[in-house]
């Protein structure tokens, strides 16, 4: 079961033998240590390690915002980027719902979600209207189109910036943390939500987290990273179907599971811990 | 309830107004201090200020104040005076005409400044060079270069904008949340889209900000240039602006026509700051979601 939907075709990543180091002020940091990683179409990849240990810097390679320093990554058979092309240009193939949101506060929620395809020119703004006012009720997000980001919770928001992605029709969702600002008990609808969506469009999904329970929860897999440097520790193939609910939380295998890995992510956070490694 | 209504049952407004009241009360007794400290019966206390080096007549300060009563019957009186109406004309047209000069050249200069390199490279520098130099010590210098007071005048009132309005655009542009810029890269905007729908909106709340703190200093220095100048036209009289009717009154020895000229101007950048304020609000709804 640890193949996603065969319907999924696109979102095909290979992270190979990618290297980062960041040089700001010639005190050279190794944040990415020859990493590999391979994320099968459709795959929900969640990668789990302590703040800071570089995962955030892995999802700014595939998007495109940052350089790699040798290595390469692959999507779809296109190389994003690599030691000869160090940066990739962003695009609406991957898009990135970011920590704290990066809804545009000066826009509506419909207006946020209707950003890209208009701007893309894919579609009309009359058909990006409808297409994003059914997305939104679809995600449960009636009633708030016409509302500023600022004037809905802090979860809906989330959801929002989650439509907002997917009107891009991408190949892959990078997700940095979303739910990380959110109380426990609004994360546990996000996650059940951010399933539901995943049920209806099947997108691959990379997704930072450093919450062992969100990342088995959600995942097909679960990479679990070593701290700085960054690369996989154990890659854990979680066995259990999908569709998900809440019940899966309570269920034996969950809680195996997170025997399984609970002592790889402690020695990690705990070596994170002892180096200084600041939040964030 | 009607907005009325809900003011007139709120305490707050009602504790202002109470404030207010009791501040015309006290001001109104300090400068009639010199009839009621008359009796005898305060022969000491005036020894005493006297011994402080005091007036021995009235109280310090506030008795050589002309009272509200005295005030407002010189408002009045002036109220029908053309060219007291005449000098809010002046001073509006002054401030709006500097004002409005700093946001049409502040506002794309401090976006050039923050957008391209080039530009705050060869920019920044001389404006940086330059802003430290107060707008009234430009005075002189205007007077001399520009053909006309009243161009003189409105451009010293345009420095007393510009800066603020420059420094407030850049500094809101450069702290754009970089995240919004990814955003709207990744989801296939060009450079000028960026620059339209990230830059624009998210500088506006500064450029409200900086445009409030303009307008303040603008009615600084737009009193204070009439002062120097000499109203600025050759209209002699009360007609030369608000600051230049208030020195006007001092040199005519009109005390109560000073404040009534004080207050005017406070009641003109209160009028202006509100304008701005609502026009603030109307380009930034997203803003009083806050």
């Amino acid at each position: 079961m640890r193949r996603p939907p065969a319907a999924a075709t696109r979102g095909h990543i290979r992270i190979e033998d990618v290297v980062k180091i960041y040089d700001p002020a010639g005190a050279a940091v190794l944040a990415v240590d020859h990493c590999t990683l391979e994320i099968e179409p459709g795959e929900i990849c969640m990668i789990v390690g302590p703040s800071g240990c570089g995962k955030t810097t892995l999802l700014n390679a595939i998007a495109g915002f940052h350089e790699i320093t040798s290595g390469r990554i692959v999507m779809d058979g296109e190389v994003l980027c690599s030691t000869e092309q160090p940066q990739s240009t962003p695009g609406p193939d991957r898009i990135v719902v970011f920590q704290n949101g990066a809804l545009f506060p000066w826009k509506s929620n419909l207006e946020n979600v209707i950003f890209g395809p208009v701007m893309q020119g894919k579609l009309a703004r009359k058909e990006a209207v409808d297409k994003g006012r059914a997305m939104m009720s679809d995600a449960g997000l009636s009633g708030v189109e016409h509302n500023y980001p600022g004037e809905v919770s802090s979860g809906m928001r989330r959801r929002v910036e989650i439509v907002r992605a997917l009107m891009n029709d991408p190949k892959v969702l990078l997700l940095d943390e979303p739910y990380r600002a959110l109380d426990s008990l609004t994360k546990s609808v996000m996650h059940e939500a951010l399933l539901e969506i995943y049920y209806k469009n099947k997108v691959t999904i990379f997704f930072i987290t450093h919450d062992l329970e969100e990342a088995i929860f959600l995942g097909h897999r679960v990479a679990i990273m070593t701290t700085r440097p960054c690369k996989p520790k154990k890659v854990l193939n979680v066995d259990i179907p999908h569709p998900r609910d809440y019940g899966v939380l309570t269920s034996k295998r969950f809680r195996e599971l997170i025997e399984e890995t609970n002592d790889a992510v402690h020695e990690e956070a705990l070596k994170a811990f002892q180096a200084g490694e600041k939040e964030g | 309830m009607s907005g009325i209504g809900k003011l007139l049952s709120n305490r707050a407004f009602w504790r202002g107004v109470g404030s207010i009241v009791i501040f015309l009360v006290l001001w109104e007794l300090g400068s009639r201090s010199k009839q009621w400290m008359a009796p005898e019966f305060f022969a000491p206390f005036k020894d005493l200020l006297g011994t402080m080096g005091f007036k021995k007549d009235y109280l310090p300060w506030i008795g050589a104040v002309p009272p509200p009563s005295g005030v407002l019957k010189s408002w009045v009186a002036v109220l029908g005076q053309q060219g007291y109406w005449q000098s809010w004309y002046m001073s509006f047209f002054r401030v709006m005409g500097g004002f409005i000069a700093a946001m049409l050249i502040g506002i794309p200069f401090g976006l050039a400044l923050a957008v391209n390199r080039v530009a705050h490279g060869v920019g920044f520098p001389v404006f940086e060079v330059l802003r430290p130099i107060p707008p009234l010590a430009w005075v002189p210098a205007s007077i001399i270069f520009w053909p006309t007071q009243e161009s003189a005048i409105i451009f010293i009132t345009f420095l007393g904008a510009f800066y603020t309005i420059v420094i407030n655009v850049l500094g809101g542009a450069r702290s754009i949340d970089v995240r919004y810029f990814q955003a709207a890269q990744s989801m296939g905007s060009s450079r000028w889209d960026i620059f339209r729908r990230v830059v624009l909106p998210g500088t506006l709340p500064s450029i409200v900000v900086g445009s409030a703190v303009g307008m303040g200093i603008t009615w600084e220095v737009v009193v204070a240039a009439e002062m120097i100048s000499g109203g600025g036209s050759q209209q002699a009289g009360t007609g030369g602006g608000l600051g230049f009717f208030i020195w006007n009154s001092y040199v005519g020895g009109s005390y109560e026509q000073i404040v009534v000229g004080m207050i005017s101007i406070g009641i003109a950048g209160f009028v202006s700051s509100e304008l701005l304020r609502w026009g603030g609000r109307f380009v930034t709804p997203w803003m009083k979601v806050r």
